[in-house]
């Protein structure tokens, strides 16, 4: 099943947290099932993602690979009527755990959301937030050091090192998407989901935004719900394919694409259904 | 829309379907318009007629009297203190009468006239004269201009609006012949001739029983009253003045069409007032006591500064309680409550208080405020609370759809970061809606300001005649007053009534103008 393609850690490793090796299941699931009210949405799923990969998950819409990634980071606890069953162990720990506070959790496992939703505050105070609020900066110069670190990772700095008070709101989509990762990246994340980050984009700000993915690979665990098939191929190493609330395939993402072993999934990919 | 980008032409009855879809739509429009001006042009006449009611009692005549401030009558031996010199509303008041009498001697014949004489000015008028000598007091002894409004009748009749009368400029006077009974006989060839038509194309439109119309001829500071008017001559009874006056001069004749017996003003005043202002004495000048003033039985003297002082501690009241009240009720029922039987019963009931006529609102108050908790008749802080009642529904109803507009994916945002509920709330959340909450307050605010019907049931409708100084003071407000004073008999109080409406209308231009600013400057888009 690891089919990671690690790569070599990079030297300035300050913001990432001592992890474990290359490989490693970041994030185990087991029998996941997730009910909106009386209606079942996820149906036992039970999977894992490797540390330092990208993993995609595919299908149609209303197939649940939303909902199941909005439970990495207890996101449906903010939904009413939503009710999220079985395990997901980080670290040994179940985050599902009655004494697990998601708001911790929460600056452990970041997220993208489909579309950019940059505070409309400053570029730099939308980067800025995180870090303060769960004090991670001790005095002015270590938080300018974050800004700047978390947007170069986030490859927005040149574009926006000149103006950080401009508010965040006034940059254009693929530069918000890049803050909102920036965002996500200031708090010293372990995980990051993205929630289809690029479907609100034009293809050019698809692109870099894939780039920044592939860059963003070597230190986190990624896990990127997209609608298209060509993305997920670009910048994933596992895909997962979901569909009806049921995990139906998951492997390394050369075999889904090329040698699905499941007719349900081939049918997906050669765009028979969805 | 257009079909001339088309390129097959439609069918017949698609080009009709086509038709009579866009005369619906041109009718529409037309319709809207015609509601934006039927609006417009009612906003246009109430303001009109508010407005010119109100431009009449923007100003009032004054009357200015030299006077000197004799020892002996202001601060007489054992009262001369300051304190006594500003209570000594006689000694001034005497003061004026006699300056008055100095003028005009003829009034002292009898006490009829004497008393019309010293109707011209009210004995409160003079207080603010008193206690300006009574804070300078080397001014006793000297000699002083005494300026104090005219009484509200001759006030208004200076203005043209107290009594109908007609003026005719009379032809050249040639001869003035005192006679026994003290009256005079006034000839000029064609002299009167005007006056006499002028009263037959007069007699047309009176009703029968409204009395021969008075004549009053006026050359310079002089005034008679005429009777057996023909066209070249006419007897003349002196009012005023010299009945030299009168010789070679043209003098102005003035029809008053109503009786003297009907009007509040008799001939000799209307004779003393035209004097005065010939002699100079009598200015239109811009009525600040309006704003200065508090509440007077006498409309020359009223003004509305207790009323406004009040209305603004009673605002000051609404705000420290409603706008806290309401504004995290709504945000503990939109952000944090969960939904169940028990907040829907609560929001259902939220929306009924709104609805509930104020003046019920105004028996609660009464009978929890007053009678349970034994709090203060006729105070703001009543006043203040009663309203808060009455406001806060509001504020809860705009407050919760300002934290409703602001987008879910703030709200996810924040939380993805690692921000606690509250965090998520208060920093990011409130401050979105932030325009829209003040907005709804300021609007409910500013319902409660015109409000009166609650306050009449806690007494705040009692004549106050000091500014209050705290809450707990014996207050009226704004809209309580233009009710108090719309209900006087005297026709002076109309043009004021209007123009303390005037100044309410403004207040709430202000409160609006302050929303419009607000939302302008802190209004985010996201």
């Amino acid at each position: 099943m690891d089919t990671t393609q690690g790569t070599p850690a990079m030297m300035d490793d300050t913001l990432t947290l001592p992890r474990s090796a290359d490989g490693a299941q970041r994030i185990d699931c087991r029998n996941i099932k997730v009910f909106y009210g009386q209606a079942q949405a996820i149906h036992d799923v039970s999977m894992s993602f490797p540390d330092r990969a990208v993993t995609a998950l595919i299908g149609p819409s209303g197939c649940g690979k939303s909902t199941f990634l909005r439970c990495l980071n207890r996101m449906n606890d903010t939904i009413e009527n939503c009710r999220v069953e079985g395990e997901i162990l980080m670290d040994g720990e179940n985050i599902n755990d009655e004494d697990v506070d998601p708001v911790l959790l929460r600056s452990r496992v970041g997220m993208v959301f489909q579309k950019p939703n940059p505070f409309p505050k400053s570029i730099y105070d939308n980067i800025a937030y995180g870090p303060r609020i769960h004090g991670l900066a001790n005095g002015r110069e270590d938080l300018d050091a974050i800004v700047e670190k978390s947007l170069r990772r986030a490859g927005l700095w040149e574009e926006v090192k000149d103006r950080l008070t401009a508010p965040g709101t006034s940059l254009s989509g693929g530069q918000q998407q890049r803050l909102c990762i920036a965002r996500a990246i200031a708090v010293q994340p372990e995980v990051i989901l993205m929630d289809e980050p690029c479907s609100a984009l034009d293809p050019i700000a698809t692109a870099r935004i894939e780039e920044l993915i592939d860059d963003l690979r070597s230190r986190y665990c990624i896990v990127i719900v997209t609608h298209s098939m060509q993305q997920a191929a670009r910048v994933s190493q596992r895909t997962a394919f979901f569909h009806l609330g049921n995990l139906v395939e998951l492997g390394d993402t050369n075999q889904i694409f090329t040698n699905p072993r499941e007719k349900r999934t081939e049918d997906y990919i050669t765009g028979r259904f969805g | 829309m257009t079909d001339t980008v088309r390129t097959s032409a439609p069918s017949a009855a698609a080009a009709r379907h086509l038709k009579r879809r866009r005369a619906r739509d041109g009718r529409f429009r037309y319709y809207g318009l015609t509601a934006i001006f039927v609006a417009l042009g009612a906003l246009a006449v109430l303001v009109l007629t508010i407005g010119t009611q109100a431009f009449s009692a923007a100003t009032y005549n004054v009357v200015r009297y030299e006077v000197t401030l004799d020892p002996a009558v202001i601060a007489p031996e054992g009262a001369n203190r300051p304190a006594d010199i500003s209570r000594n509303v006689e000694g001034f008041y005497g003061l004026v009468r006699d300056n008055l009498l100095k003028t005009f001697p003829e009034a002292e014949a009898d006490r009829v006239s004497r008393r019309e004489l010293s109707d011209f000015v009210t004995r409160l008028a003079v207080l603010p004269t008193a206690r300006l000598v009574a804070n300078n007091p080397e001014l006793v002894g000297s000699t002083i201009t005494l300026t104090a409004p005219l009484n509200d009748d001759l006030d208004l009749y200076l203005k043209g609006q107290g009594v109908r009368e007609r003026k005719i400029r009379a032809g050249a006077v040639s001869s003035v012949q005192g006679d026994q009974d003290g009256t005079f006989l006034l000839s000029g060839t064609g002299a009167f001739e005007a006056v006499v038509a002028g009263l037959a194309a007069g007699s047309v439109d009176r009703a029968e029983d409204a009395g021969q119309p008075d004549v009053l001829l006026t050359a310079g500071v002089s005034t008679g009253r005429l009777s057996d008017i023909g066209a070249g001559s006419a007897r003349m009874e002196l009012l005023t003045g010299r009945a030299q006056d009168f010789a070679q001069a043209r003098p102005a004749a003035r029809i008053i069409v109503s009786a003297e017996s009907e009007r509040t003003i008799s001939d000799r005043q209307i004779a003393w007032v035209l004097a005065l202002r010939e002699m100079g004495r009598v200015d239109r000048v811009p009525r600040w006591t309006l704003l200065t003033n508090s509440d007077s039985t006498y409309p020359e003297l009223a003004g509305g500064l207790a009323a406004i002082v009040g209305s603004l501690l009673t605002m000051l009241i609404t705000a420290l309680v409603a706008m806290p009240i309401g504004i995290l009720a709504a945000v503990y029922l939109e952000e944090f409550a969960p939904r169940n039987r028990l907040t829907e019963f609560i929001e259902v009931n939220i929306n009924n208080l709104a609805a509930v006529p104020s003046i019920v609102f105004g028996l609660l108050g009464a009978a929890l405020y007053i009678n349970f908790l034994g709090m203060p008749r006729s105070a703001p802080l009543v006043g203040g609370l009663v309203l808060a009642l009455m406001t806060f529904p509001v504020v809860i109803i705009a407050s919760r759809a300002a934290l409703k507009a602001v987008p879910p994916s703030v709200r996810s945002g924040a939380l993805a970061v690692g921000a606690s509920q509250m965090q998520t709330v208060f920093h990011h959340v409130v401050p979105l809606a932030a325009p829209g909450i003040l907005t709804g307050a300021i609007l409910g605010m500013a319902r409660a300001l015109g409000e009166t019907a609650p306050l009449l049931l806690i007494g705040m409708v009692a004549f106050v005649g000091d500014v209050p100084r705290s809450p707990a003071d014996e207050s009226t407000v704004m809209p309580v007053l233009i009710f108090s004073w719309s209900n006087n008999a005297e026709r002076a109080w109309e043009p004021l009534t209007s123009a303390m409406i005037i100044i309410l209308l403004a207040f709430l231009l202000v409160m609006n103008g302050l929303v419009v600013f607000l939302r302008r400057k802190y209004e985010r888009r996201w």
